[in-house]
C-alpha cells in the first residue's frame, strides 16, 4: 500500500512510550524464562531486527549477561507467494547460533493476522528443533486469522481492517513513533 | 525491483541492476544451502521442467537441486540431439510441456536461438541452460557470483577468458555479464577461434596466454572440444596445449590472489594442468555449489506471476 | 476492349525521361501515347492515373515459383498472383524445382502452366548443369528452344571452375546468359548468417563476405576468358560490387542484380533469431549495404530482383539453424525500392524503374520493359504517395516468410496491366470515368 494514499489518524506511542514498552517486555522475558540461560532472540525482518537488538541490550542491563541475536527473513515461507504480482526481495537470514534446544523469542513490530509469525515458526523449525518458541511484539492490533498469540505485548491497539499500524524506528525510518494511518476516502 | 522479462534467455539483454538482483538473491539462497535442512517452501506447487537436448549432468542436476531446495516439483525430459536434426518440433514439445502445467521450462539445446523460440511459443518462464554457441546465462551468473564473493567487487576486476571463444556460449555470456558489471574482460585463443568483431563487445583480444593472464584477477579456462581439431581450427591438441594450457608458470604472471575458474568438465592436461585444477586458488568446486544458489535465485525470481 | 490510362506521369526508362501523357491500349498492345487521347467511341475502360506514375510493366528476373515439386510453398498460379500484386508483369523463375528445370520437359511444363494459370508472363530459367549438381552440362540449346531465357544453378554455385568454364563457352554459343549464384562452399559451409558482429553475438556460424566475393572474381575471369554474358545474382558484398565495377570498366559482358532485402536490411535484423531473416546470401554488414546502394546509384548494379523464395510456415517457424534459407519479395519490392532508394534520393524514379524494366529485359533478351507504341501492353501504375503497413496475411503468395511485416512502406503499385488486361488493382482503386 502506498503511504501517499494514507492519512495519519492518531499517534499511539512516542519514543518514550516505545522505550518503556521494551523495558517492560525485557523484564517479562527474563522473569518468564527464569534468567537468560539458553535464551536467544530472533528478529523478523525488517523492524523486528532493531527491536530484538534493543531487547537484548535491555536484558543485558537487567541481568548483566547478553543474549544472542539472530535475523530471520520469512519471505520464502510466506503463504501468499503464488498470489503476489512479483516476488518480494529477499533479505538476509543470519542466525549465528544453533537453535537446537534453545529458548527462542521471536521479535516483530506488529502482530496482525498471524501469518508472518506462522511463517517465522516454520523458518525457525527448519533451522533446528528449539526447546520452545515465544513471541514478543511491540503492537498487537487484533484480527488474527490463525490460532496464534503473542507472549509479550508492548501495547494492545484495537483497530479496524481499513487502518494501518505504522511503527517507525530510528534504525529503519529515522524517527521514533507508532502511528495509526487510515486510507483516504476518495469521494 | 524485479526482472523485466518473463524469461532468462541471455545476459545480452539484461541490465546491471537485474544482474545485481540475481546476485543478491543468490547470496540469500546460498545461506539456505548451508543449512542442515536445505529446503524452503517458497515454490511449493510450482513445476519446473528440465528439457535437455544435449547431455549435461552438471547443469541439469544443478537445476534439479535448485528446484527441490525451493520445494518445486521438477521433472526431466531428455531428448537426443539427433531428434533435433530429425526435425522433431521444439514447438510441439513445448506446447506439450505447457499443457502439463509447467511454470518454468529450463532448456538446453544444441542450436542457438532455441530458447528464444521456446519463449515466444509458451507462457511459462523459459530459462536458457545453453543454446548452441549463443549463451549460457546461468553459468555466467554463477561465475560472476563466485568472483564477487571472492573479490568483493566486480568493477575494475580483470577477467581473462582463455580458449575456444568462437564456439563457447559460456564465454559469450561471461563477456556480456562481466562487462556490464564493470569488469575488464580480455579473451585469448588461437586466431581461428576468436569470433570476428568481438572487440565490439568491450573486450581486448590476445593470442598469447602470457599477455592475457598478465595481472589478471580471474583466469577462466574453457574446455576445448576435440571436434574442433577435426574441423581444422587448430592443428593438434598437443600444440594447443603447448600454447594455451594453464600451468604454474603462466599462473605466476597473474595477480598473486588470482582465481582459477573452469566451467567444467575439465580436460586435465589439455587446457589446464592437473595441479591447477587442485590449486588452492582454484574455485572450480565452489562454482558448482554457487551454481545451485544462482539457479535457486533465478527460479524464485521468474516464478512471480500469480498462479 | 480498349483501355485508357489518363492523367498519369509516364516513366520512360529507355529514353530516361518522365512526362505527362495518356496511354491508350488495345489488343494487348500500346496503341498511342499522347495528351488528351479521347476514349474514341464505344467500349473503353478508363483508368484515372492522376498523381500516379505509369511505368512499363515491371520485370523480376529472379523468383522461385516452386512449381513443379514444391507446390506447398508456391505454385505458378499463386506466385504470379503475388507478382501482379507486387506490380510485376513478368517474372523469370529459377530452375531448382523438383524435377529440376534441366530439360525441355520441365521448361515446357512451366510455360504451359503459366499460359493456363499464370496471371503474369513467366520466363523460365534453365539449369546450367543436370540436377543443378555442378557436373554434367544441361541441354542448353534444347532449353532455349523450349523457352528458357537464361541458365543458372541458382541456390548453388557451380563449384568446379572447369565445369563453369565449359558451361560459359557453351552458353555463349547457344546465346544464353549465365546467372551465377556466387558462393564458395568451402568458406560458407554450415554458415547461417553474415560472419561479423552479429554472428559473434548470436553464436551462429558465419558466412564470410569472401565466400561470395571470391566466386564473383572467378566468374568474371571466366566471363572474360569465354566472352559469355555473366549475370551475378543477388550481390551482397562490397567486394562483389567493386569487382563488378572494375569488370564493367574493362567492358566485360557482366551485369548484376541486388535484392530489396540486401539494400534494406543489415545483419542486425537477425538479432532476435527471426527465421524470416535467414537468407542466402545472408544479410550483410552496414558497410556492405552502403556499397550495394552505391553500386545501384552509380549503375554498377543493373537490376533489382527479389529472389522471391517462399516457404511454408511450418518450415520457417523452427530453430534458426533448422529453417530453410529464403524470403518472399514480390509483394514488398516496389515499396522497398521507393521507401529505401527513391525517397532518400539514392535513385531517381526513372533509374529505379529502369532497373526493374528495360535492364532485366535486355539481359534476358525480352522485347519488354518499354512503353513504346506497338509494344506489349504490360504496364505498372505506381502511387508514390500511397502508404501501407506490410501485412503478410494479405499476401497473394503462399509464402508469408518476410522480415518486413509491420514495416510502413511508401510508394506502392496500385494497378498492374498484363497484355492490356488489368490483373491487379490495389484496394480503393476503381475505374475512372
Amino acid at each position: 500500500m502506498n503511504e501517499k494514499d494514507l492519512r495519519q489518524k492518531a499517534q499511539i506511542l512516542d519514543a518514550e512510550g516505545i522505550r518503556r514498552a521494551l523495558v517492560r517486555i525485557a523484564h517479562e522475558i527474563v522473569e518468564r524464562n527464569k534468567g537468560t540461560e539458553n535464551l536467544a532472540l530472533i528478529g523478523i525482518q525488517r523492524r523486528g531486527v532493531p527491536l530484538a537488538r534493543r531487547l537484548s541490550a535491555c536484558i543485558k542491563e537487567i541481568e548483566g549477561s547478553s543474549v544472542p541475536i539472530g535475523i530471520l527473513d520469512i519471505t520464502l515461507y510466506r503463504d501468499d507467494l503464488t498470489t503476489l504480482s512479483h516476488q518480494p526481495l529477499l533479505q538476509k537470514t543470519d542466525v549465528p547460533f544453533p537453535v537446537e534446544n534453545k529458548k527462542i523469542v521471536l521479535v516483530d513490530d506488529v502482530i496482525y493476522t498471524g501469518r508472518t509469525v506462522r511463517a517465522a515458526l516454520d523458518a525457525v523449525i527448519d533451522l533446528g528443533r528449539p526447546k520452545l518458541i515465544q513471541l514478543a511484539v511491540l503492537i498487537d492490533r487484533g484480527h488474527r486469522e490463525l490460532p496464534i498469540r503473542a507472549d509479550y505485548v508492548g501495547k494492545n491497539v484495537p483497530t479496524s481492517r481499513r487502518e494501518v499500524v505504522a511503527v517507525r524506528l530510528m534504525e529503519t525510518d529515522g524517527e521514533e513513533k507508532v502511528l495509526i494511518l487510515e486510507k483516504k476516502t476518495n469521494a | 525491483m524485479q526482472l523485466k522479462g518473463k524469461d532468462l534467455l541471455g545476459l545480452a539483454e539484461m541490465t546491471a541492476e537485474e544482474i545485481d538482483l540475481i546476485l543478491d538473491t543468490a547470496a540469500r539462497m546460498k545461506e539456505i544451502i548451508s543449512r542442515p535442512i536445505k529446503k524452503v517452501p517458497a515454490l511449493r506447487g510450482r513445476t519446473v521442467v528440465n528439457v535437455f537436448y544435449e547431455p549435461s549432468t552438471r547443469t541439469r542436476v544443478s537445476f534439479e537441486l535448485a528446484a527441490k531446495y525451493l520445494s518445486a516439483d521438477s521433472i526431466n525430459i531428455s531428448a537426443s540431439a539427433s531428434s533435433v536434426a530429425k526435425g522433431e518440433s521444439l514447438k510441439d514439445t513445448a506446447r506439450t510441456i505447457e499443457a502439463l502445467g509447467a511454470d518454468v521450462v529450463v532448456l538446453r539445446h544444441p542450436l542457438a536461438g532455441a530458447a528464444h523460440l521456446l519463449a515466444k511459443t509458451i507462457n511459462a518462464a523459459v530459462v536458457n541452460a545453453g543454446d548452441g554457441a549463443h549463451e549460457h546465462p546461468t553459468q555466467a551468473l554463477l561465475d560472476i557470483f563466485t568472483v564477487k564473493e571472492k573479490k568483493g567487487i566486480l568493477k575494475g576486476v580483470k577477467v581473462a577468458i582463455i580458449g575456444d571463444i568462437l564456439h563457447s556460449r559460456v564465454a559469450r555470456s561471461n563477456i556480456w555479464g562481466f562487462f556490464k558489471m564493470g569488469a575488464n574482460v580480455v579473451v585469448c585463443g588461437p586466431a581461428t577461434v576468436i569470433p570476428p568483431e568481438v572487440e565490439r563487445l568491450g573486450v581486448r583480444v590476445y593470442h598469447r596466454i602470457e599477455e592475457a593472464v598478465c595481472e589478471a584477477d580471474v583466469i577462466m579456462m574453457l574446455r576445448i572440444q576435440l571436434e574442433r581439431q577435426k574441423a581444422g581450427l587448430f592443428p593438434s591438441l598437443r600444440e594447443y596445449s603447448r600454447l594455451y594450457c594453464l600451468n604454474e608458470e603462466r599462473l605466476s604472471l597473474a595477480k598473486p590472489d588470482a582465481l582459477i575458474m573452469h566451467p567444467g568438465p575439465v580436460n586435465r592436461g589439455v587446457e589446464i594442468s592437473p595441479e591447477m585444477v587442485e590449486h588452492p586458488r582454484s574455485v572450480i568446486n565452489e562454482q558448482v555449489t554457487n551454481g545451485v544458489a544462482v539457479r535457486m535465485a533465478i527460479l524464485y525470481l521468474l516464478t512471480e506471476r500469480g498462479g | 476492349m480498349k483501355l485508357i490510362i489518363k492523367g498519369g506521369r509516364i516513366i520512360d526508362p529507355v529514353a530516361r525521361k518522365m512526362f505527362f501523357a495518356d496511354v491508350l491500349v488495345g489488343e494487348g498492345k500500346i496503341l498511342a501515347i499522347g495528351t488528351d487521347l479521347g476514349g474514341e467511341g464505344e467500349q473503353c475502360v478508363a483508368v484515372d492515373a492522376r498523381g500516379k506514375l505509369v511505368a512499363p510493366g515491371l520485370i523480376d528476373m529472379h523468383v522461385h515459383l516452386r512449381d513443379p515439386g514444391f507446390e506447398a510453398k508456391e505454385t505458378i498460379e499463386t506466385g504470379t498472383r503475388a507478382a501482379a500484386r507486387g506490380g510485376f508483369t513478368s517474372v523469370a523463375c529459377m530452375p531448382n524445382t523438383d524435377p529440376v528445370a534441366d530439360n525441355k520437359a520441365v521448361i515446357t511444363y512451366i510455360c504451359a502452366r503459366a499460359k493456363e494459370k499464370g496471371l503474369v508472363n513467366v520466363f523460365p530459367v534453365g539449369a546450367i548443369t543436370a540436377g543443378c549438381a555442378g557436373e554434367q552440362l544441361s541441354e542448353m540449346a534444347d532449353l532455349k528452344a523450349a523457352g528458357a531465357v537464361a541458365v543458372s544453378d541458382d541456390g548453388r554455385c557451380v563449384a568446379n571452375s572447369g565445369v563453369l568454364y565449359r558451361a560459359m563457352q557453351y552458353a555463349r554459343m547457344v546465346g544464353l546468359p549465365i546467372i551465377e549464384h556466387c558462393e564458395d562452399a568451402g568458406l560458407s559451409a554450415g554458415g547461417l548468417v553474415h560472419e561479423g558482429y552479429i554472428s559473434t553475438v548470436l553464436g551462429l556460424k558465419g558466412i564470410p563476405a569472401a565466400a561470395e566475393t571470391i566466386m564473383v572474381a572467378r566468374d568474371i575471369i571466366l566471363a572474360e576468358a569465354t566472352g559469355c554474358r555473366l549475370h551475378v545474382a543477388h550481390v551482397s558484398t562490397a567486394g562483389s560490387v567493386e569487382l563488378i565495377r572494375q569488370a564493367k570498366a574493362k567492358g566485360l559482358p557482366v551485369t548484376a542484380e541486388v535484392t530489396p532485402h540486401h539494400f534494406s536490411l543489415t545483419e542486425e535484423a537477425v538479432v532476435n533469431f527471426d527465421p524470416n531473416t535467414k537468407v542466402n546470401p545472408p544479410l550483410r554488414s552496414a558497410a556492405d549495404v552502403r556499397a550495394v546502394r552505391e553500386g545501384l546509384r552509380d549503375g554498377t548494379i543493373d537490376v533489382i530482383a527479389t529472389d522471391h523464395a517462399p516457404h511454408t510456415v511450418q518450415e520457417k517457424d523452427v530453430e534458426y539453424g533448422l529453417a530453410p534459407f529464403g524470403m518472399v519479395g514480390l509483394e514488398t519490392a516496389v515499396g522497398l525500392v521507393w521507401t529505401k532508394l527513391v525517397l532518400p534520393g539514392v535513385l531517381d524514379p526513372v533509374e529505379a524503374i529502369a532497373k526493374m524494366t528495360v535492364n532485366p529485359a535486355r539481359i534476358l533478351g525480352l522485347s519488354k520493359g518499354t512503353l513504346a507504341v506497338g509494344a506489349d501492353a504490360d504496364i505498372t501504375i505506381i502511387d508514390p504517395e500511397r502508404e501501407e503497413v506490410v501485412d503478410p496475411a494479405r499476401f497473394a503468395s503462399k509464402g508469408r516468410n518476410t522480415p518486413f511485416a509491420g514495416w510502413r512502406l511508401k510508394g506502392l503499385p496500385v494497378v498492374t496491366i498484363v497484355g492490356g488486361k488489368i490483373v491487379f488493382r490495389r484496394e480503393g482503386i476503381i475505374d475512372g470515368g
